[in-house]
């Protein structure tokens, strides 16, 4: 038989050095997933070196106190007080890591988890940091006040690494502390109010360790009654109204009461432990910021930084993602080559292979600016954006912690609307959500780069400036602009409300594990990848199908009399039967794009376009311009493929570049109806890249803010908003190009 | 004597000063006293953002940030200069 599986819950404040030790305990193999019904991160990983034992550790977000003021605070202490207990067995040990170069501001959360009443382990971590400070910490001590086992640790280096695996087993081994401790002497009528809802809890099964916590919170901290009453009696509500109501009149602060007792308690704790050499002077971290975050400097280095950033985004990229692009095709290519020619054949090769490939030539992209995120998180400069940002965002009504989604947004809104999880306030982390698919992201680059170049002359504005290169950061400004601009607009009035007080550790800096950033990439694009690829995999067979039928049999039968025709025409003059064979393949292979583009124009598809005419019409665009667009409401870079598959560009196998110049080439052949106007004018390029900056065109983007959110509501007033402001503002393009004289 | 107690807002940078009272409103005070800024803390001034807000402080060992607006309702006693 099996032993039995043993829960490890670690837990501690941001910047603590948490996910350092959580990945030297379990190795790199932690699942991560999700908690049910909201998206925070679930990390879980098996102990090494447990020998017989099996102990599964969970490590829980970073948190600041038990009276969450995020998702991700709120989940921890959920799981902490049996309020996710469907999802997260009770912990049968709590490991709480400190940082020992900051101990004070993180005992108070430690002490507030020992007084759960789990046996407890506290991880002394970051001794070194300490060490460089001047500060010893006698663990020996801490223990004895704290009331638990204490070990020291240098996560990052792997020292006190066997001895915490030791003292997990030891604490897994000893049975749980009789009665919960309590930090801090509070004022007597306060003591006397908690005792009361102790009480009263205490006759309202499962009685639990955790009730002393669980009274202190439901005292002490207005939100968190209101938000579990269903775990509590119904009478406690008014009971603690009028509890509260005899503090006050006996002068008692009951929201601050409990905090100040902690920290006295903490200071006396911090004042035996705690000896401090000479001030030490400015650490590197000290001199570093005194760098970065320079009046002057800080701005420059921030600006490059960015500009870095992207760079290496759009062309480091670029060679895997080419060799990605090949892989896929080769794929394509070797199914249809072996399989038999038909209806599954086609779904195979253009919908699953093409489907699948489409997102997977996003990886490299996706990696690569989570390397980035991962380095400025785990290095500390994240933070110091958000310092550097926050007076830019406040105009519209953001925090700086807003600035961090909003950058990952220019590679793609779903890592941005991910990244909006650490933002407090509901309200302002709904409104980064709703505007963070206005910045442009990287599936709008294709969209761009080939109505550019089929449209806009490639000139120089007085010889300097490129055309091309102004209207594409052009797209990219507007965008921006857009978003802050909307920003302001919901937090005027949808979303209208205070913003909570910014306050923001700026934790010292670190140098980055390279295992650790990595691992940080991987688990993130990986998530990207699963999710964004069950739902891509599925519009795509739907465009296929889409796009491939009905099959009018009447077009079939036409286009096989003309291949019957084809088959028998010999080119005048030429009697060698090489060429023959040339002349007669390159005709067929004509016919089949021809083909294709016919049974296009009836599809579904084809009868979509058609059908929203009327409405893209007063925009400049067409039928088949609407194809594109429809399409494109699943993914922005499929409006490439499809225009191609609407113009019958010839699929030549030469490599995406061909088929991309191919298909400018065909763009700018095209004409109205009067058979002289071009269709792609740069007005209409300027229209129609207006409408790819504003639409929300993207499943995946859809997905993700349902699942965020958690209704159907917000995503669909995104896709509305998105929608009208799209049209609109294409119009006003349209109408401005029109006032500038630019032809029709 | 005691020092003069003015809004921690108003410092300049690389002041020291001892907490006194904080007149933000109760509800909202909650996560400034658990992160530590408790009557009689000893913080520091360390720098204004580039573009003038937020500031930046160290207290208890550690650097955190506020915006200037929050920093008004702070009231402090500065150090005596050394």
């Amino acid at each position: 038989m099996p032993p039995p599986t043993s829960n490890v819950v670690l837990t501690g404040n941001p910047n603590c050095g948490k996910t350092t030790v959580f990945n030297a305990l379990t190795g790199l193999r932690a699942k991560v997933g999700n908690y049910a019904g909201v998206t925070v991160e679930r990390k879980e990983g098996r102990l090494r070196h447990a020998g017989e034992r099996e102990v599964t550790l969970l490590d829980l977000p970073g948190t600041y106190s038990l009276s969450p003021r995020s998702l991700d605070e709120q989940v921890a202490r959920d799981v902490l007080l049996h309020h996710l207990a469907d999802d997260v067995p009770t912990p049968q040990l709590v490991i709480i890591v400190v940082d020992a170069s900051n101990l004070e501001r993180n005992l108070f959360y430690a002490t507030q988890v020992i007084e759960l009443g789990y046996p407890a382990l506290l991880v002394l971590n970051m001794m070194d940091v300490a060490a460089e400070l001047g500060r010893t910490v006698d663990h020996a001590a801490l223990s004895r006040a704290l009331g638990v086992p204490v070990v020291p640790l240098v996560a990052s280096k792997g020292e006190g690494m066997p001895q915490l695996r030791q003292a997990i087993l030891d604490g897994l081994d000893q049975p749980a502390p009789a009665a919960p401790k309590s930090f801090g002497t509070l004022p007597a009528p306060f003591a006397k109010e908690l005792a009361a809802v102790e009480a009263a809890l205490q006759s309202h099964p499962p009685v639990r360790s955790t009730t002393h916590s669980e009274s202190l919170l439901i005292l002490s901290d207005e939100s968190f009654l209101p938000a579990n009453v269903q775990y509590y009696p119904a009478a406690l509500t008014a009971a603690v109204a009028t509890a509260r109501q005899r503090l006050d009149t006996a002068g008692i602060n009951w929201r601050t009461a409990a905090i100040e007792a902690r920290y006295l308690r903490i200071g006396d704790v911090s004042h035996t432990v705690v000896s401090e050499a000479t001030d030490s002077g400015p650490t590197w971290s000290d001199r570093l910021d005194s760098i970065l975050t320079h009046k002057i400097w800080g701005l420059v280095i921030f600006v490059a930084l960015m500009a870095l950033m992207f760079q290496s985004i759009f062309t480091f990229a670029e060679y895997p993602m080419t060799w990605l692009e090949q892989a896929v095709g080769w794929l394509g290519n070797q199914a249809e080559g072996a399989l038999p020619a038909g209806e599954l054949t086609d779904l195979l090769v253009r919908g699953v292979i093409g489907g699948v490939g489409a997102v997977v030539v996003f990886l490299p992209q996706i990696c690569m600016l989570f390397l980035f995120i991962s380095l400025l998180e785990d290095t500390g400069y994240m933070s110091r954006a958000a310092f550097l940002m926050d007076r830019l965002m406040s105009k519209v009504g953001l925090h700086g912690k807003s600035f961090i989604p909003m950058l990952s947004s220019f590679a793609c809104a779903i890592p941005g609307i991910m990244a909006t999880r650490t933002i407090e306030s509901a309200k302002d982390r709904l409104a980064t959500i709703l505007i963070a698919p206005l910045m442009s992201c990287s599936a709008r680059l294709p969209v761009y780069t080939v109505l550019i170049a089929a449209c806009l002359p490639d000139e120089k504005l007085g010889g300097i400036i490129g055309v091309r290169g102004l209207a594409m950061l052009g797209m990219y400004l507007l965008g921006t602009v857009a978003a802050m601009g909307m920003a302001w607009v919901f937090k005027k009035t949808l979303l209208k409300g205070q913003t909570p007080m910014l306050i923001m550790e700026l934790p010292s800096y670190k140098r980055p594990v390279l295992s650790v950033t990595l691992r940080h990439m991987w688990d993130r694009s990986k998530l990207f990848l699963r999710r964004a690829g069950t739902v891509i995999l599925g519009i795509n067979i739907l465009l296929w199908f889409l796009a491939t039928h009905p099959k009018s049999a009447e077009l079939t039968s036409d286009f096989a009399a003309k291949r019957t025709a084809i088959a028998q025409t010999t080119p005048d003059g030429v009697t060698d039967t090489d060429a023959i064979e040339k002349y007669r393949n390159d005709r067929l292979a004509e016919l089949a794009s021809d083909e294709q583009g016919a049974q296009l124009r009836d599809s579904y598809a084809g009868v979509l376009g058609r059908f929203i005419e009327p409405v893209i019409a007063p925009l400049g665009f067409d039928w088949k311009i609407g194809i594109g667009i429809v399409a494109s409401f699943a993914a922005r870079e499929v409006f490439v493929s499809t225009m191609s598959v609407v113009y019958n560009v010839g699929q030549t196998d030469t490599g995406d570049e061909a088929v991309t110049t191919g298909l400018v080439r065909v763009l700018q052949a095209q004409r109205r109806a009067d058979q002289v106007t071009p269709v792609y004018t740069p007005r209409t390029a300027f229209a129609l890249m207006v409408f790819y900056v504003f639409a929300l065109q993207c499943v995946s983007t859809v997905v993700i803010v349902w699942r965020e959110t958690g209704t159907w509501r917000w995503p669909l007033f995104q896709w509305m908003y998105m929608a009208v402001l799209a049209w609109v503002m294409a119009f006003a393009a349209s109408h401005l190009a029109r006032v500038l004289g630019w032809p029709d | 004597m005691a020092g003069v107690q003015t809004p921690l807002a108003r410092l300049q940078a690389g002041t020291r000063a001892v907490i006194d009272r904080i007149t933000i409103p109760p509800s909202e005070q909650s996560r400034l006293l658990e992160m530590g800024l408790i009557a009689g803390t000893p913080v520091e001034i360390v720098r204004f953002a580039p573009l003038g807000d937020p500031i930046e402080i160290k207290v208890r060992g550690y650097h955190l940030t506020l915006r200037k607006e929050d920093a008004e309702q702070i009231w402090v006693t500065p150090a005596p200069s050394p």
